[in-house]
């Protein structure tokens, strides 16, 4: 088999990956902690309006599949149904909030969701190098790697345009960063190592590089 | 010589971060100073005076706040409660504001949700911050809970007599909940789709009570207006562009940032004292977008003298918006940075409304042909008419925030769109030759 054909039956997998199995985690239950945290949310909402907790259930059970599968978590069938009984909603208005909104997965992802924001303010400071740094380590966009440690997905603008381009990996922001501080995150998590999050060019945050133009007595 | 705002009339005086978050040092730094005082005149003396101060809404669209609180019910039924509802979805490309007021001055943001929702005669606020602020919203919560403990929230909050809560809300990724109708729905725990107005949220908003809806920025200068006088705070900006303003610089500055400045502020002097000027010098600024993706470009020579402000972005058929400066080189090319904002639109269109759903998918298709030239010249103005049909034919603004950033590169970069059509014809015809 030439290098040629093999690359191309490696392109026809990636093209077709193994299809997530929707009725997993059946008998979905909360852990005694989300149990508690669950309820508080749904007693931020007026009586009879506990509808409104669905979006804070929904991210809850995610986290939850998540720390389960050492993922950042994804929401199959009987999860979304379990939602729906506990806030007495038919299921079909629990699924249309969890498609509608892009942070809930209908399909699993990696160890770490890497999100890049590709939106013009972060394209204008390279987010095409951010990219390519991405892609030179074998993550490519809408893929998990085979390892299952990184999934890419390029993201619409993440409110850190002043400190562009940005990667948001999990819950945390890395900002301001090129193509070299791009792989050393990677290659750190691959490592297992949290590296230190926001700005990788020493900012404090979003004041002009090298120090405030302002509030200089507020500094210490 | 301009005048430059004075740290003494800054408000975010934690605006970067650099002292903690945390109530003791809010409380050092000026805020919840007795604030039940406030009270003793009255909601409606409240509202006079952010009438007076001239604060017009920082969420984009620059509605007089006092005037948009006054349509509040007076004596709302106890069976049907008033709320308020603070936009914490910062989600239009190029703001980043909001964050920096929720991670490191949330407490401004919390008594000002405290007196604005006495003013309103609310019962509570909800506080909706878009999903993708995780770190934000932890610091958030924290900041509640912390004026929780401390009687600053909750029943009789403040020692004020005034019974008031406020929860956080987290949104999960979508751009359209910025929207006021769509924020309600979703709070409501559906799709984030626009409601038709009317009714108006002040008559009918959230689980179908009196409601309004108020940038994070808007609340969280209210105290300060208080404590300063509304004479204060008009005494910054052009008359109807009053007050301080937190501009967000990004893009192709030599330093990029967050600065609370004077509203009316030349452009060239922002850029200058703040971001160390343009990448490559001023002779080098190709264009700027100047309040979020949603509003027209404007070219190099119109801008630089231009007051940063409502009237001043207005009269050179741009906007405001919420003061997020996209800053545009030679260096770039125009017309993917725009067809990048088109994708933008088409990726967060609700889906509601036919022109929209349809329309952004269709503009962006164009646009993407226009970045490689493999076009015909009269597709041009085809693609101005569609954004003429997608304009104001949808619920809300999103099919007009689709179609200006085109509208505006058509109207000052039409020769560039030529240029490239001309230029790969003549490529295929060297190529067929």
């Amino acid at each position: 088999m030439t290098a040629a054909t093999y690359s191309s039956v490696a392109h026809t997998h990636e093209m077709a990956p193994e299809k997530p199995d929707h009725h997993a985690f059946d008998g979905f239950q909360w852990t005694e902690e989300n149990a508690k945290s669950a309820a508080r949310q749904i007693a931020k909402y007026p009586e009879g309006r506990q509808q409104s907790a669905v979006m804070g259930l929904l991210d809850l059970a995610q986290r939850q599949i998540g720390v389960q599968t050492e993922t950042q978590g994804w929401l199959p069938i009987p999860v979304i149904e379990f939602v729906a009984k506990q806030l007495s909603m038919p299921y079909i208005r629990v699924y249309e909030v969890a498609s509608f909104y892009t942070m809930y997965n209908l399909a699993p992802v990696g160890k770490y969701h890497v999100q890049l924001c590709g939106t013009t303010p972060c394209m204008l400071r390279g987010s095409d190098d951010v990219m390519r740094a991405l892609n030179e380590k074998g993550i490519r966009k809408g893929k998990t790697t085979p390892d299952g440690l990184f999934t890419l997905t390029e993201v619409e603008c993440m409110g850190n345009c002043a400190n562009a381009p940005m990667l948001q990996i999990n819950d945390d922001n890395y900002e301001d960063l090129d193509a070299d501080s791009t792989a050393r995150i990677i290659d750190a998590l691959a490592a297992g190592d949290r590296p230190q999050p926001g700005s990788q060019t020493g900012r404090k945050s979003s004041e002009p590089a090298g120090g405030p133009t302002t509030l200089k007595e507020f500094t210490a | 010589m301009t005048d430059f705002l004075s740290d003494k009339d800054r408000i975010f005086t934690n605006l970067y971060g650099f002292q903690s978050a945390g109530l003791d040092a809010a409380t050092k730094r000026g805020d919840w100073d007795n604030t039940k005082r406030w009270f003793e005149n009255g909601p409606d003396w409240v509202i006079e005076q952010v009438k007076a101060s001239g604060l017009r809404g920082r969420g984009g669209a620059g509605f007089p706040t006092g005037v948009k609180w006054s349509f509040m019910p007076k004596e709302p039924p106890a069976d049907r409660p008033s709320y308020l509802v603070i936009n914490a979805d910062e989600s239009e490309p190029g703001s980043c504001k909001d964050r920096e007021i929720i991670r490191h001055d949330p407490h401004k943001l919390l008594e000002g949700a405290l007196i604005a929702g006495y003013a309103m005669r609310a019962r509570a606020a909800y506080i909706y911050i878009r999903g993708e602020y995780i770190r934000e919203a932890e610091a958030l919560q924290r900041a509640i809970d912390e004026a929780y403990d401390k009687g600053l929230l909750g029943k009789n909050a403040a020692k004020s007599g005034y019974d008031f809560d406020v929860y956080m809300h987290r949104g999960a990724g979508a751009y359209i909940c910025g929207e006021e109708t769509a924020m309600l729905e979703s709070l409501e725990g559906k799709k984030g789709q626009p409601r038709l107005k009317p009714p108006f949220p002040a008559g009918a908003g959230l689980y179908g009570h009196p409601t309004t809806v108020n940038n994070v920025e808007s609340i969280a200068v209210v105290p300060e207006i208080l404590r300063r006088g509304s004479g204060w705070f008009s005494g910054f900006g052009r008359e109807n562009n009053h007050g301080t303003k937190l501009f967000q610089i990004s893009g192709h500055v030599e330093r990029p940032c967050v600065v609370e400045e004077s509203m009316s502020i030349p452009f060239r002097d922002l850029i200058e004292r703040h971001c160390g000027g343009i990448t490559g010098g001023w002779d080098n600024l190709l264009a700027v977008i100047p309040g979020g993706s949603s509003v027209p470009l404007v070219p190099a020579a119109e801008i630089m003298d231009c007051p940063m402000d409502f009237d001043g972005l207005r009269d050179l058929k741009s906007g405001l918006g919420t003061a997020a400066i996209i800053v545009m080189d030679k260096s770039t090319d125009i017309v993917r940075a725009i067809s990048r904002i088109s994708y933008f639109y088409k990726h967060e269109s609700c889906g509601q409304c036919t022109p929209c759903r349809e329309g952004t998918g269709w503009m962006w298709r164009v646009m993407e042909r226009l970045v490689t030239g493999q076009a015909e010249v009269e597709e041009i103005d085809m693609l101005h008419d569609v954004t003429k049909e997608v304009e104001g034919h949808t619920i809300c603004a999103l099919g007009d925030a689709a179609a200006w950033p085109i509208q505006g590169l058509i109207r000052h970069f039409r020769p560039e769109l030529e240029r490239r059509i001309a230029a790969r014809k003549n490529a295929m015809l060297e190529a067929a030759e």
